[in-house]
């Protein structure tokens, strides 16, 4: 099919789904308005389980089974992307060269911020029930903090600082505990993922009961995940000689 | 003006359905997929909107009376900004396989299913 076949499809399918999509916003409710029966279930819910952030409530006490879901959604992506980012039959692995040339000041900035970014990743995963935060964003930051360490311009020292095999383990260790946890939930409170930990005092670290401990253990997951993810796409580029692929 | 809101969602996942047709690059195709996606953050939060009220988190200081935007349209959208982490990172890693079989990342000259 051309090009310009295929935009006139396109062109007439998206006239409907627009016309479709302007329909349906017609009768949503008015932007900005004071109608959200949701809002009114779930903000009562989570003060009910002393935890100030709703959001996180939400995610790892209201609907914790489908954070489950979503964990095991990212296990499973990192799993085919590292199966799909193995090296073919074809090509060598060889050992990276500490080559080009790095800016001092990027060199400085680069570890200045390392530990900042990993504190500030802690700080997001452990008072994600009390502030805008919890394990999803936390791990994602601890992740890409870790990697401040390649862009300062080393990739030897990031491979030193990311034993791959490791975060392998954390992640496994990461959604085991959020199932356990689950399990734990459904035996002492016959519900899957209930909040069966004490609650605790509003605002104090210790409380809300299982939000911090899923919380922690997806922040676990999530961080060990992105790494080694990320940890495939590098060696990807990095380490694997694929000329001679390419030649024949 | 309460369908703008809606409607920028509307357009973003027109525009990235747009670019993954028109693409020339397997790479272009994935961020497309993710602007096409993105336009479901929009539509969501603008549901959960509500002037004049905060995020739905309560902190030291503010009373637990206080209006606060809908939170489950923004856990969803934190579901989303997964789910869409995800499906890029499957896609880049399936355009390296094909970039590595094929010698090309264009889609129009992908012709036949090679093992």
């Amino acid at each position: 099919m051309s090009r310009g076949v295929r935009t006139l499809i396109f062109l007439a399918g998206a006239a409907g789904l627009g016309m479709l999509l302007v329909l349906a916003f017609l009768r949503c409710p008015p932007f900005g308005g004071d109608w959200h029966p949701y809002r009114d279930m779930a903000v009562p819910a989570a003060l009910a389980h002393v935890t100030p952030n709703v959001v996180s409530s939400v995610n790892f006490d209201q609907r914790g089974l489908d954070t489950l879901g979503e964990e095991t959604i990212l296990l499973g992506s990192v799993l085919g992307a590292t199966v799909l980012l193995r090296p073919g039959r074809h090509e060598t692995r060889r050992e990276p060269q500490d080559v080009g040339r790095v800016l001092q000041v990027t060199r400085l900035g680069g570890y200045v911020m390392l530990p900042l970014a990993l504190t500030l990743g802690l700080d997001v995963v452990i008072h994600g029930h009390l502030t805008p935060g919890g394990g999803f964003q936390g791990g994602v930051v601890l992740a890409t903090g870790l990697h401040l360490t390649y862009v300062a311009g080393s990739y030897p020292a990031l491979r030193r600082l990311r034993p791959v095999s490791w975060y392998e383990y954390a992640e496994a260790l990461g959604a085991g505990t959020f199932s356990v946890l689950g399990v734990v939930g459904l035996v002492t409170s016959a519900a899957l993922l209930a909040n069966f930990l004490p609650l605790g005092q509003f605002q104090q670290l210790f409380s809300s009961g299982t939000v911090l401990a899923l919380s922690v253990a997806t922040g676990c997951e999530v961080a060990a995940g992105v790494v080694v993810l990320l940890a495939a796409f590098l060696e990807q580029t990095i380490m694997i000689d694929s000329s001679r692929e390419r030649a024949g | 003006m309460s369908l703008y809101a809606y409607l920028v969602a509307g357009w973003l996942l027109l525009a990235g359905f747009f670019g993954v047709v028109r693409s020339r690059d397997l790479v272009h195709t994935a961020v497309c997929v993710s602007v096409a996606q993105s336009g479901t953050y929009v539509l969501l939060l603008g549901i959960g909107f509500q002037r004049g009220a905060g995020a739905p988190v309560f902190a030291p200081g503010i009373p637990t009376t206080s209006p606060v935007v809908d939170p489950v349209v923004q856990a969803m959208a934190l579901t989303d900004i997964v789910v869409s982490a995800t499906v890029t990172a499957l896609l880049l890693a399936i355009a390296v396989q094909i970039a590595k079989r094929h010698g090309t990342v264009d889609p129009d000259e992908l012709h036949a299913l090679r093992g």
